[in-house]
């Protein structure tokens, strides 16, 4: 290994030794932030009990459907900005300050449209992820190398097969980044909105953990989320990686 | 003469554009009716009276407070760190992922542990906005100053330059393209940060106005709220994209 990647280990370990040893002489108060071993416990004894796993699976699910419609409706949009550059110049202003706008300002709007459940969620995740989407294909598209369009022409390919056979494949690695960055903000959106505001979940969990003071709960719950995540966008990036080499080639 | 009349028709394509998501708008909301969704024009005369409403004007000045606060914090450590992770290599290597990870988690899951440490307080909410501006301008800080160029730095040791001059008079200059677009997004992030900390556990703030809104079914206020935050985010976005754009269009020419 390197070096580098040596004293980031050494690091990290340090720093959650260091929050043990705060936590269990008392430097740290044990109802602000209990110790990472306690954590630890407490997320295992959550999985073993099963009472979150219902949370656990409408939390998964929900981050799939917005995921899912973020990425097929992103992708279309980009597809057609793509195919009529009139429009996509009058967007650009819009795609280029998107996310200045706080999009979780809509979430309440979207609890009085549809009703306390989990649809709010779904909108307010989709509202976040689609337009990464939607920028990553048309990132993907305009950096299709020109001689591959050239090569298209000079084999009097049809637009559907120049498409399919010429500018998918070559896209594909901007369209893999827009499919993990598009997971990862459904999941913020989500989760952010069980937060704010929910009645069932992993986020709503965490936050009545936190409101009943359950503080042992809480960290357990957070770390069985963070998991989650980090796994989930450490299998993308190195897929991810690998589409990129290949682009490099 | 050719790219100016180009740039406004660009400009007449996007008005168009913005007429044609009013009119869907108004007719979304004469088809939910205004219990729903109210209409673009009755959203604009609510505004109007809102912004002449003391508690809108506490609220607003809560929100502003916090989120000045929360930027000034996010934009000075998070150069601070880019610029010591991207002068040392070695340092760089060992933060660079544990940042980009960090980045990466929906960081609403710390919220919780915030407030146990700092307590319903400004300083909670300031705390939580700030943490989502710091990575994304240590980031883009550190890749721009890895690229300035290491012609620069032989210059800087043979005029001997203390640390601070050489953060300065080089390293600043040099980099400022990327910096300025790190400090775009971290702009946005710390906003949102910010609102988003007002929504959940806040007794103060814009987002908490959001949040009573929608619990006493005041669609009216809602969608006010919601448009003047967009107005405010977009025009604030679009200022500091032309300042990025300008930036980078220049360093280009210099080179």
């Amino acid at each position: 290994m390197s070096t580098a990647g040596t004293i980031r280990i050494v690091v990290l370990l340090t720093a959650v030794a260091g929050l043990e040893a705060a936590c269990r002489s008392g430097l740290i108060a044990p109802f602000s932030i209990v110790p990472p071993s306690a954590m630890l416990v407490s997320a295992f004894r959550i999985l073993a009990s099963g009472e979150y796993t219902a949370d656990i699976l409408a939390t998964l699910g929900t981050v799939a459907l917005a995921a899912v419609l973020s990425i097929a409706v992103g992708f279309a949009f980009g597809v057609i900005l793509y195919l009529f550059p009139r429009l996509k110049r009058a967007a650009d202003p819009f795609l280029a300050s998107y996310y200045a706008v706080p999009s979780f300002i809509f979430y309440p709007l979207f609890i009085v449209m549809f009703g306390l459940n989990r649809w709010p969620l779904v909108a307010v995740a989709f509202i976040f992820s689609c337009v990464a989407m939607t920028i990553a294909t048309i990132d993907g598209f305009l950096n299709v190398r020109p001689i591959l369009r050239k090569v298209a022409q000079s084999m009097h390919l049809s637009r559907s097969q120049m498409i399919r056979l010429i500018l998918l494949p070559a896209a594909l690695p901007y369209l893999f980044t827009g499919i993990k960055l598009a997971i990862a903000y459904a999941f913020i959106g989500v989760i952010a909105g069980e937060f704010i505001q929910a009645g069932s979940g992993l986020g709503y969990r965490i936050a009545f953990a936190y409101e009943s003071f359950q503080t042992g709960t809480m960290y357990g719950l957070l770390l069985i989320l963070l998991t989650c995540v980090v796994s989930v966008n450490t299998v993308l990036g190195v897929r991810e990686r690998r589409l990129y080499e290949r682009l490099n080639r | 003469m050719t790219s100016i009349r180009h740039s406004f028709f660009a400009m007449l394509d996007t008005v168009i554009l913005v007429v044609c998501g009013a009119l869907m708008w108004w007719g979304f909301a004469a088809m939910a009716g205004p219990h729903v969704l109210t209409g673009p024009i009755d959203t604009f005369r609510n505004l109007g009276q809102i912004t002449g409403d003391p508690e809108f004007l506490a609220n607003a000045w809560e929100t502003l407070r916090a989120f000045l606060l929360a930027l000034v914090i996010a934009w000075a450590s998070g150069l601070l760190i880019g610029i010591i992770i991207g002068a040392h290599r070695l340092t760089g290597k060992v933060v660079e992922p544990i940042l980009t990870g960090f980045y990466a988690i929906p960081k609403i899951t710390l919220y919780p542990i915030i407030l146990l440490l700092f307590g319903l307080s400004l300083s909670a909410r300031v705390a939580f906005g700030a943490i989502h501006g710091i990575v994304p301008v240590a980031l883009f800080t550190m890749a721009a100053v890895r690229d300035v160029r290491p012609i620069y730095f032989r210059a800087a040791q043979s005029l001997r330059l203390t640390p601070a001059a050489l953060v300065w008079h080089i390293i600043v200059p040099a980099s400022l393209p990327g910096i300025v677009s790190g400090l775009r997004i971290g702009f946005s992030l710390t906003l949102l940060g910010t609102l988003i900390g007002e929504m959940f556990a806040s007794q103060r703030g814009l987002g908490h106005m959001l949040i009573i809104a929608m619990e006493t079914d005041n669609v009216r206020l809602l969608i006010a709220l919601a448009l003047l935050l967009v107005m405010v985010a977009t025009i604030a976005g679009a200022v500091l994209l032309a300042i990025d754009r300008k930036l980078h269009r220049r360093s280009v020419k210099g080179q």
